[in-house]
């Protein structure tokens, strides 16, 4: 009867906490709801240390309320003089020793997941074969975020497109300042480091849905605007995007008239910084598909106006102490207006933001955006050919 | 004394400052410390203030950005430099020398001048704020970010606080040698009060841990002002160097902070509980090995830079080490209470208020601790909880603890007890609901050191809620800081014991000590020498040896001048061109004070025992 009753009380409890925490915040930013398996595990880590240390915050407490009210000097005791007390060996012992166990029922599980959380080698599917891995190149700036897939020869800035249940293994590099890469409901953070000290992490999303991305490593003034969005759509859709992407003709002519003199006008003034289709200029974000960008500057709401006003005081305001205030050009606002309307027909893919949130899911292997085992040998020994030869460029 | 209280009584405004701008007494230096670490602290509370009303709504622009990032910046580094360790200096000026029967310091001069180092430097680091812009990347001031940062205010930041920080480690060797040479008769160290105990260790953490601060702030000075390219990634510099430098310096800090106010918790508790502490030499022995681990265990602030998961597992183990001699402490102050009276003056209360707020405080150490879920709290609200649970739930209730515990002995006046307990109420309430909210805030998804935060993102309440406890906890100091003056004006006189429970030697000399504090220096028969006396003898301690001349040290403006030459070569430093001018002139002024120091001796003087006969036995 006994033990059925503080199991009981065990699953209460832990069904309370549960609950209290999971009020917490809004589901696209909240740790406190994981999302993705690599967050899930964090969160078993944290509810387990939860359950440690309020066992032992109730001991100190049980024992610190018993003394105050027990051992307080009342009214007649004014010259009472307490037996002096020098210690006691088993009590010492036993907050020692205790102390030890405890820790250790949280060291085990604290050391597999400091390992499993940074594992970036494959997973295996039921047949054991190795699946193939999807890899993000991702460079951090002051104060956006770039994202390459080396796979698919792809580039775009600020929205990170995922596919749903796959782990997605990322390579964090700064071009600046250190950074850090934080998607509070997929993932733990790392830190986006200078020349040198690459990091690898991975994440992954269980549901179709948009999270929202935080630098989280001071930065600069306009750390706290340093935002960007993880979009998890389901594999089928994420295989369209990615062929979708890889299909951008960068020099392709909008059909308006305007939106064609805007292109011209892109062209003189923006290009320099600001590439369309895979490119490997990341002076400025890349605005392949500009046009299905969640937020502008990744906080702002997306609007002509707010896209007017940033071009036109290259977002000095904005973004406090961003670089794009060193930007040469000088537009009138005519001008600024013809830019606009060809910005927002950059959106090469049908699939954005919206199909992460209309719960239609579409299964696949993404067999067809790897190419054959055979195949992708011979690609990969090109790749391996064109990064020397890039590693050459540099020296 | 009555001599020297009518003298005191003379002495025009001048004479007074003079006096201190030139004194080498352990007294008055602690007097000194009080008053500047209390004004850092007003100020970097101010700074606070205006953070958390930036922070009250989303979108908000009460302050723009670049200004937030110096706000920031400014308070951490103040509050750690130069409010929170001058005020445990001013505690362990005020007291170790007479906790051990002595009669000053080791070095009264380097004491003095540790002091005068600390103004400047910290004055230097605060001309910033009027010359263009503070240092903005943060206390920890992690490269490249450091590097890159415009103007000056990183510069005055790492000559300040290098300047701060040799004061610094002046202090920490003079406490060092204190201790071990200047016991009293009897006073072995195994009879030590914990608080001595405490700050001993506490110094020989500055001794070992300061030097890493000290190098790092060199690197950095000369990447900024000599085109050095320690830092600089793109010369084949390396940032991740800064980190290490900083933290095994920082995370000793922590502890360097803490452990004084775990010795005054320990007196307190003892005092008021009428009870010796329990198990006293697993108290010392926890105090040494938290001080030990403490040096094993930096890269804990550093689990998501990326130096692997075998590095981080390690350093999560050890860093949970800590946890159980820190336990130790906790169990022990409980059952030092257990069969005790307990009499709850406030600086009791304050103790009974810091042993939930720290376990807290603690329990989300553990949570840190744990390297993967740290991937989750590191550098979120969560952390900023964290550290103030221990830090103000540790560090600032027992620096307040102790003033209030001590007042009686520095001033020789008792601070009114109501008004203390209106400010330890005001001051725990606001700081849970400033600091607990906080918690969740972090684990909802909000970074530190955030300028502002958007609407809709769940975060306005909690917000809101913490801005409203910062300002209860300013409430607070108003009212301590509206104690002190009223104390000061109309206070009741303390007598030698005025707690009439003390335990330890101060209590046996009269309030505040003549200046040479022991006419006889008193023999220790024990732990808890005067409560010895009281229960076995005549309630007064025997002297340890005959009534004789005493050898004090005479004042000196060197120290004053000294400080001053740093600071005008650190300008010079910062500046350069043509304030490489005003750097000479520093140089001179520094360098002709250590000259002077050098080839001027100054054996100082001696009291005749006759006038020492004269002044009665000094109760």
């Amino acid at each position: 009867m006994k033990g059925w009753m503080s199991r009981f009380k065990v699953i209460f409890t832990l069904a309370l906490m549960t609950i209290v925490l999971a009020g917490c915040g809004e589901p696209f930013l909240s740790a406190l709801q994981p999302q993705g398996e690599s967050a899930k595990n964090i969160y078993d880590l944290m509810i387990l240390s939860i359950i440690i240390m309020t066992v032992v915050f109730l001991v100190v407490m049980i024992i610190y309320v018993y003394v105050v009210f027990r051992y307080r000097r009342k009214k007649q005791q004014e010259d009472h003089i307490p037996k002096q007390v020098e210690g006691n060996h088993a009590l010492e012992t036993l907050w020692t020793v205790i102390p030890i166990l405890l820790l250790l029922i949280l060291a085990i599980p604290t050391v597999q997941s400091t390992f499993s959380l940074v594992d970036t080698s494959a997973e295996v599917n039921e047949e054991g074969e190795d699946l193939d891995q999807i890899w993000v190149n991702v460079t951090g700036k002051q104060y956006w975020w770039h994202f390459e897939y080396p796979d698919f020869d792809i580039t775009t800035s600020q929205d990170l497109y995922i596919p749903t249940d796959r782990k997605v293994n990322i390579s964090l590099l700064s071009e600046d300042v250190i950074h850090s890469f934080w998607v509070p409901p997929l993932a733990g953070k790392m830190d986006v480091n200078p020349t040198g000290n690459r990091n690898e992490m991975w994440i992954d999303a269980h549901e179709e849905g948009i999270y929202w991305g935080k630098c989280a490593e001071l930065c600069g003034p306009s750390h706290s605007l340093m935002d960007f969005k993880v979009i998890a759509v389901s594999p089928g859709e994420f295989e369209q995007w990615v062929l979708d992407m890889q299909q951008v003709d960068p020099d392709a002519v909008p059909e308006s008239a305007t939106a064609q003199e805007g292109q011209e006008l892109f062209g003189d003034n923006c290009l320099a910084c600001h590439a369309i289709g895979s490119s490997p200029n990341k002076t400025g974000p890349n605005l392949t598909n500009f046009a299905d960008r969640e937020k502008l500057a990744g906080v702002f709401d997306f609007t002509e106006e707010n896209l007017h006003k940033w071009i036109q005081t290259k977002g000095r305001d904005m973004k406090p102490g961003n670089l794009m205030v060193q930007a040469p050009y000088d537009l009138t606002d005519e001008e600024a207006d013809k830019i606009i309307e060809y910005l927002l027909t950059l959106s090469p893919s049908e699939i954005t933001s919206a199909n992460a949130e209309d719960g239609n899911y579409i299964e696949s292997d993404l067999s067809a955006i790897f190419p054959d085992e055979d195949e992708q040998d011979e690609e990969e020994q090109d790749e391996d050919e064109a990064a020397e030869e890039d590693n050459e460029d540099e020296e | 004394m009555s001599s020297l209280a009518a003298t005191r009584q003379k002495a025009g405004f001048w004479s007074v400052l003079w006096d201190y701008l030139t004194t080498v007494d352990h007294k008055k230096i602690a007097h000194l410390y009080l008053i500047g670490g209390f004004f850092f602290f007003i100020l970097a509370g101010i700074e606070a203030l205006i953070i958390r009303i930036q922070l009250m709504f989303p979108n908000s622009e009460f302050v723009s950005a670049q200004f937030y990032n110096e706000l920031m910046t400014m308070h951490g580094t103040t509050m750690i430099f130069l409010a929170a360790m001058p005020l445990l200096f001013a505690l362990m000026n005020a007291i170790i020398p007479l906790q051990i029967g002595a009669r000053d310091v080791a070095f009264p001069f380097i004491n003095s001048l540790g002091f005068w180092l600390f103004v400047f430097g910290g004055l230097l680091l605060h001309v910033s704020w009027f010359t263009g812009g503070a240092p903005d990347a943060g206390w920890t001031a992690y490269a490249p970010l450091s590097i890159y940062s415009e103007g000056h205010g990183l510069d005055f930041y790492s000559v300040g606080l290098q300047i701060a920080g040799f004061g610094t480690l002046m202090a920490g060797i003079n406490f060092i040698v204190t201790v071990i040479s200047m016991r009293g008769p009897g006073m072995t160290f195994m009879r030590m009060p914990l608080f001595t105990w405490a700050s001993f260790v506490a110094n020989i953490l500055i001794l070992f841990a300061f030097p890493a601060l000290t190098i790092g702030l060199f690197l950095l000075t000369f990447d900024r002002l000599f085109g050095a390219n320690f830092f600089e990634p793109s010369m084949g510099g390396n940032v991740i160097i800064w980190e290490h430098l900083f933290w095994i310096f920082g995370h000793p800090e922590v502890y360097i902070l803490i452990l004084p106010a775990f010795g005054v918790f320990s007196e307190v508790i003892s005092t008021f509980s009428r009870k010796r502490l329990f198990g006293y030499s697993s108290m010392v022995f926890a105090t040494v090995l938290i001080a030990f681990l403490g040096f094993l265990v930096w890269a804990h602030h550093m689990f998501t830079v990326g130096l692997g998961p075998i590095a981080n597992s390690i350093f999560a183990v050890a860093t949970m080490a800590i946890a159980i001699p820190t336990g130790i402490k906790i169990f022990n102050w409980l059952l030092t209470m257990w069969g005790g009276s307990i009499k709850f003056t406030s600086p009791m209360v304050i103790a009974l208020g810091f042993i939930p707020s720290f376990t807290v405080g603690g329990m989300t150490g553990i949570m840190l601790a744990s390297a993967a879920s740290d991937f989750l709290y590191h550098d979120t609200y969560f952390v900023v909880a964290h550290f103030h649970y221990v830090i103000v739930g540790g560090t600032v209730l027992g620096i307040f603890a102790g003033l209030i515990y001590w007042w009686p002995k520095m001033f020789g006046k008792i601070l009114n007890e109501k008004l203390n307990h209106w400010f330890f109420w005001l001051l725990f309430i606001g700081f849970h609901l400033t600091f607990f909210v906080q918690h969740f805030l972090g684990l909802m998804g909000m970074p530190r050191r955030y300028w502002t935060f958007l609407e809709g993102q769940g975060l306005d309440l909690f917000n809101l809620i913490s801005t409203i406890g910062a300002f209860l906890m300013a409430f607070a100091v108003l009212i301590f800081v509206y104690n002190i003056i009223i104390t000061s004006r109309n206070g009741e006189k303390a007598g030698a014991d005025p707690w009439e429970d003390g335990r330890t030697l101060e209590w046996s000399i009269p309030s505040p000590p003549p200046y040479y504090n022991f006419k006889q220096l008193p023999l220790t028969r024990g732990l808890d020498p005067l409560w010895i006396e009281k229960t076995e003898g005549n309630g007064k301690m025997l002297p340890g040896e005959p009534l004789g001349d005493i050898h004090m040290p005479n004042n000196s403006f060197i120290p004053f001048m000294f400080s001053l030459g740093l600071f005008l070569l650190g300008l010079g430093v910062i500046y350069q061109g043509p304030y490489w001018i005003l750097g000479i002139i520093g140089f001179l002024v520094w360098a002709g004070s250590m000259f002077v120091r050098s080839f001027k001796d100054d054996l100082g003087y001696y009291i005749p025992k006759e006038e020492l006969e004269k002044e009665g036995d000094g109760s």
